[in-house]
């Protein structure tokens, strides 16, 4: 099939690319044949293409470094994936043997492990807040403006994408935050701060048994908040015990987390 | 899932490459792409079009390095050219090849982003005006004047050194 009509620019950088059939390749090196002045600024097009490609295939050939061992990082993936469930089977195991005598039963799971997991949440969400809330100078590691990066961070040592919501509507500025240690493995904490100057933190970790559990209240040693999980990851949001009730502000955080998720 | 590690491990090689010639920093878009490869995994069962596995893959990575990008730049952490390892891009033969790569490489990095990735997808990863299109998520046509200016402009910028890049009529792009 030939171009049957005059010769367009795009022609032109489809016979740099090689992807003009034979027909319309003969009409356009007959056009270059032509028009020298084109043909050269062509011909410019063309070496300029095997330069980059020249100058970009040793990269292509250097040996894929272990990070990148795709059946690896499928294999690590299942093996978390199936994790909370071992845990979970050695746990029944565990209290198994003590008679399940005044247990109840929820969603297979057993209310006391489940609530334990949040309650563990709650704990290290607490001592976290008690650590970097009250420091004056730096309660925050990275600052808002490395928003990206620390989201980024803390997904990546969680192995998981964490949401970071947007608070400014509730009245609550977001102040930064940074990688936190606990019990369970590292944890991202993020702080927000309202007008008056009010510290509310946010940790966020994966949960080893339970995945999904409804918000609970939760106060210790001065410091209160709601703790809850969804779809593996338990959130608690914490703020000193004289402060206003985080109810609202809980729910709206994790509504916002919710729909962050729903929409990436 | 297994499927899945046949169709993209050999797309490894080219996914390095690309992150590498957009971020100039090997280690940085090895990291990229390491992301690139669990959100890959990640959402495999959730791709809508099975067909297209590859502008899929590259959109994820081109997304995330636009990404990278506007962080870095965001921060001032501006590379000047002549700050630029060049080893990172390549291993080279001969002093005269390491010249002659030096400077399609430098006057890459004169161009806009759009125009880089465009020129890259193109001309180096082979992709299709189509598929181009996708992973930049924007019209065939779009694709078209941008790789025309870009070839355009990177010409420029070879013929003349590195001083025609900054020429005001060369840095106008509609």
């Amino acid at each position: 099939m030939s171009l049957n009509r005059p010769i367009q620019e795009e022609d032109l950088l489809a016979y740099v690319d090689d992807a003009l059939d034979e027909a319309s390749r003969r009409q356009v090196e007959d056009y270059l044949s032509r028009h020298p002045d084109v043909a050269r600024r062509i011909g410019g097009y063309a070496a300029q293409r095997q330069a980059l490609r020249d100058a970009l295939a040793p990269v292509a050939h250097e040996p894929i470094p272990p990070e990148l061992n795709l059946a690896r990082m499928l294999e690590a993936r299942r093996a978390r994936r199936a994790a909370p469930w071992r845990v979970a089977a050695a746990l029944v195991l565990a209290f198994g043997l003590g008679g399940m005598g005044g247990w109840s039963m929820r969603a297979g799971m057993p209310e006391t492990v489940a609530s334990a997991g949040i309650a563990a949440l709650a704990r290290e969400a607490a001592a976290s807040y008690r650590v970097y809330a009250s420091d004056p100078a730096r309660p925050v590691e990275m600052g808002a403006a490395d928003r990206d990066t620390l989201v980024r961070w803390v997904s990546s040592r969680l192995q998981r994408p964490v949401a970071l919501p947007d608070l400014s509507d509730a009245g609550y500025r977001y102040m930064g935050g940074r990688l936190v240690a606990t019990e369970h493995g590292p944890a991202g904490l993020f702080m927000y701060d309202d007008a008056h100057g009010t510290r509310v933190a946010m940790l966020v970790r994966p949960m080893a048994v339970q995945g999904d559990m409804p918000m609970k209240a939760h106060a210790q040693e001065g410091v209160a908040g709601y703790a809850w999980a969804a779809s593996g990851l338990g959130y608690s949001l914490v703020a000193a015990e004289s402060a206003q009730d985080l109810h609202p502000l809980a729910d709206e955080m994790r509504r916002r987390i919710a729909d962050s998720f729903r929409q990436g | 899932m297994d499927d899945m590690v046949v169709l993209i491990e050999p797309m490894i090689p080219a996914l390095r490459r690309y992150a590498r010639a957009l971020l100039r920093d090997a280690a940085a878009a090895d990291d990229l792409v390491q992301d690139c490869l669990e959100r890959v995994i990640a959402n495999w069962s959730r791709r809508r079009d099975a067909g297209n596995t590859r502008s899929w893959v590259f959109a994820i990575l081109h997304n995330l390095a636009m990404t990278a990008l506007r962080q870095h730049a965001r921060h001032g952490a501006h590379v000047a050219l002549d700050e630029v390892d060049e080893s990172a891009m390549a291993a080279r033969a001969t002093q005269e090849d390491a010249l002659h790569y030096r400077d399609v490489l430098g006057a890459l990095a004169h161009l806009p982003e759009d125009h880089r990735s465009v020129l890259l997808l193109v001309s180096v990863e082979d992709l299709s005006y189509a598929e181009a299109a996708r992973v930049l998520d924007v019209p065939i046509g779009t694709v078209m004047s941008r790789l025309s200016r870009a070839r355009a402009r990177l010409l420029a910028i070879m013929e003349a050194g590195p001083a025609a890049a900054a020429k005001p009529a060369l840095r106008r792009v509609k």
